[in-house]
């Protein structure tokens, strides 16, 4: 199978095949031909002015009554005795997708020992009800058991939409949930909305973000998503009240074949790069590991944390788990400052899903001022010094 | 022990930069390379082959060019590879992809351990190595950044989370996906490039793999792409001049009218 070409609408005029990242497409004399090489990939369908391209259509029909699933629900994850907040971010969302289908809005929260107050905390974003699983075996994660909970769970209490935050746990154990129920998975989504009909519409980008696909799932369900993180906006419904279930679950499905030996928590709070709000990033304009400093400077009055390009990670200034990019960590932070870093696609794919970009760097011609939406051209020994100055002087302090 | 190896073929990113007008890649060429995080699954099974002579066969699903990716394994040192390869198979998603590869790790049928990269560069989900050891009925850990023993002969994996290091001992078989820190992927060598330039390089498609052709790509996909386009362009970027004490001034001005917390 390939993509369709519409050879009345065809006029021939190349784009497609330019943009084809597989070069599958040639442009003969009337229209263009489309080779085996094709993967169905879908860029050139919108590369198409004129609407000559598609694709063709998925899948075999839905196997069982789709009718049977309703309401929305939530992974709600948490950790150091409170809620993390993609799961606060995951509730308003998921709040305005059950407003729609009306339907309850549900969070599930797995775990031992959960305190009542995370339950509560969740109300308070909006859950209608709340699916406690509190067993000393899900006291540590692992992708069986906490698979297992939530697949029984959906099994019994066919929901329509599932939503997890596509954190590192999430990412890990959400496709073996997906897999085992036999339902379709969109990845790292950063935009979710609802059809007429019922379908989830799960915008996420792909080809290191160059790209952005909207992708449904259309013959089963639940329709499962993971969302990045800090895309979505959290919401408080003030009042808002809900109920809380406590759920007991078969033993055979807490079994986990994986034994977790130690769990070592980041010490370092600025390699705590996938969460941190600010991340002042520096690169091989910095030098030598000692100015390194500059930025933590920076990162400890801003409350951020530091990351590096891979080209600073690999002269040995700073270590590894601080790297950004497409070998290192994915971040999208408020504001990500980009301090003597050319900006190669490898690193820029790891950071531009971040609200605010600001780059500093001496080269106007260097490609990270393409990604930045506030560009600083400056020698950062000189820059960075002023800066912090001016942050000291607005809170009164002196340096 | 035979260790299966997971590579996909995607397009070289390496030359290509973000077009500032339209957003879009620039590429130079279209070249396709072995998923970056791919050698490094490679790397991490042919460590494992260094101290205990284990079989290592590469696999990979993809168009008849992926074959091309297949022998560049062979010339590091990979000692089998398959190619995964049928019409049928186009239009995959995670679950028709992780399906097809996981029928051939059965049909390898030896296999004890799975090694997958952290994701592909170009689909982007790190689905594929989770799916698959679920449809293969074994444990895995993602996110391993290195790999050892028990006395027992489990895997000790230490895995990269968000929030720090965790330790995890896993019975055999099963899968695991892999980090850069597994280690520096080695050279292809003489020998084993005169090696693989001869090797045959099986073929399987669906019939192969007692696979129905509806259970595979497009028709055995659950999930659907119905747009793709390009991300909106982000139109007011600023360039901030003067003085380092006025672009100091300037800057802070900016994140504080867009409230930036922290500042
Ligand atoms: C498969 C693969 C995966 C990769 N993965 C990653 C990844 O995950 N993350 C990553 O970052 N890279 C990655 N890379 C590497 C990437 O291609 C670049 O080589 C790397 O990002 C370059 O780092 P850099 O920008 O710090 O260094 P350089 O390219 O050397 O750039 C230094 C910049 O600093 C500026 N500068 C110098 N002095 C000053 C000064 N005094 N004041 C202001 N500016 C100054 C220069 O103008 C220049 O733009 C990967 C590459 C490959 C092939
Ligand atoms: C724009 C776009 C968006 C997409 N979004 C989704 C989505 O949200 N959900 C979904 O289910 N599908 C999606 N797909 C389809 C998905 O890209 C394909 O299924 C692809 O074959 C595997 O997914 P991946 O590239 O994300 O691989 P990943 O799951 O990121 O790959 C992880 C590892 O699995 C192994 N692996 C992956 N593919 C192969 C292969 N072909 N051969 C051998 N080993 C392999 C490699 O070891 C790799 O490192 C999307 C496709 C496009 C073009």
């Amino acid at each position: 199978m390939k993509a369709i070409v519409d050879k009345k609408k065809c006029t021939v005029c190349g784009v497609c095949s330019d943009a084809c990242p597989m070069g599958a497409i040639t442009v003969g004399e009337t229209h263009v031909d489309i080779s085996d090489d094709c993967t169905l990939c879908g860029i050139c369908v919108d590369t198409c002015e004129f609407g000559a391209l598609s694709l063709p259509q998925v899948g075999t029909g839905p196997e069982e009554d789709l009718g049977l699933y309703s309401g929305v629900w939530v992974w709600a994850e948490w950790r150091d005795g409170s809620v993390h907040r993609v799961s606060h971010e995951l509730l308003s969302a998921g709040r305005m997708l059950a407003d729609k289908r009306s339907a309850p809005l549900c969070a599930v929260l797995l775990g031992s020992g959960l305190k009542e107050n995370l339950s509560r905390e969740l109300i308070t974003f909006g859950a209608d009800v709340v699916y406690v699983v509190d067993r000393p075996e899900l006291a540590r994660f692992t992708d069986e058991a906490y698979a297992n909970v939530l697949v029984e769970l959906i099994r019994t209490r066919k929901p329509e939409i599932l939503l997890a935050g596509a954190t590192s746990t999430g990412r890990s154990f959400i496709p073996r949930v997906a897999a085992s129920l036999r339902t379709g998975l969109t990845a790292d989504c950063t935009e979710l909305d609802i059809s007429e009909d019922g379908h989830l519409l799960q915008t996420r980008p792909a080809f290191g973000g160059n790209v952005m696909a909207t992708i449904i799932c259309p013959n089963r369900r639940p329709q499962m998503a993971t969302v990045r993180p800090r895309v979505m906006k959290p919401l408080v419904i003030a009042g808002h009240e809900g109920r809380i279930e406590n759920v007991s679950v078969p033993d055979e499905c807490l079994k986990s074949r994986v034994e977790v030996l130690e769990v070592i928590p980041e010490q370092d709070q600025t390699a705590r790069l996938t969460e941190a709000e600010v991340i002042i990033s520096g690169g091989r304009g910095l030098r030598k590991a000692e100015n390194f400093a500059l930025l933590q400077e920076l990162a400890g009055l801003v409350g951020g944390a530091v990351g590096a390009s891979r080209g600073a990670v690999e002269e040995g200034w700073i270590c590894p788990s601080h790297q950004v990019g497409q070998t290192g960590r994915t971040v999208a932070p408020s504001l990500y400052m980009a301090v003597g870093i050319a900006g190669a696609i490898q690193h820029v794919v790891g950071m531009q899903g971040s609200k605010f970009i600001v780059a500093v760097n001496k080269d106007p011609q260097a490609p990270i001022f393409d990604v930045a939406g506030c560009g600083v051209v400056a020698d950062l020994f000189e820059f960075l010094p002023a800066f912090i100055r001016k942050i000291r002087q607005e809170r009164g302090e002196t340096s | 022990m035979h260790i299966a190896v997971c590579i996909k073929q995607v397009p070289d990113t390496r030359n290509v930069r973000i077009d500032p007008d339209t957003h879009t890649l620039v590429r130079q060429g279209v070249e396709s390379i072995i998923n970056p995080f791919d050698l490094f699954a490679v790397e991490a099974a042919l460590r494992i082959k260094d101290d205990t002579d284990a079989k290592v066969t590469a696999l990979t699903m993809g168009p008849p060019q992926a074959e091309e990716a297949l022998r560049e394994t062979l010339s590091r040192g990979v000692d089998e590879a398959v190619l995964l390869s049928d019409r049928a198979f186009a239009g995959s998603d995670t679950w028709a992809t992780s399906t097809t590869l996981a029928a051939a790790v059965r049909k390898l049928a030896d296999v004890d351990l799975v090694i997958c990269g952290k994701q592909a560069v170009d689909g982007d989900t790190a689905q594929v190595g989770p799916e698959m050891a679920t449809l293969l009925d074994i444990p895995y850990a993602t996110l391993v950044r290195s790999i050892e023993w028990t006395s027992g002969g489990d895997l000790k994996v230490t895995r990269q989370t968000d929030e720090g290091i965790e330790i995890w001992k896993l019975p055999l078989p099963s899968l695991i996906t892999v980090l850069k820190e597994v280690g520096e992927p080695r050279m292809p060598s003489l020998r084993h490039k005169m090696r693989a330039k001869k090797a045959q390089i099986p073929v399987w498609g669906a019939a192969d793999l007692g696979l129905s052709p509806d259970s595979v790509g497009l028709c055995g996909s659950y999930t659907q792409v119905v747009r793709v386009f390009s991300p909106p362009r982000r139109s007011d970027r600023v360039f901030i001049e003067g003085s380092v004490e006025e672009q100091a001034e300037a800057l802070y001005r900016y994140l504080k009218e867009a409230k930036v917390p922290g500042i």
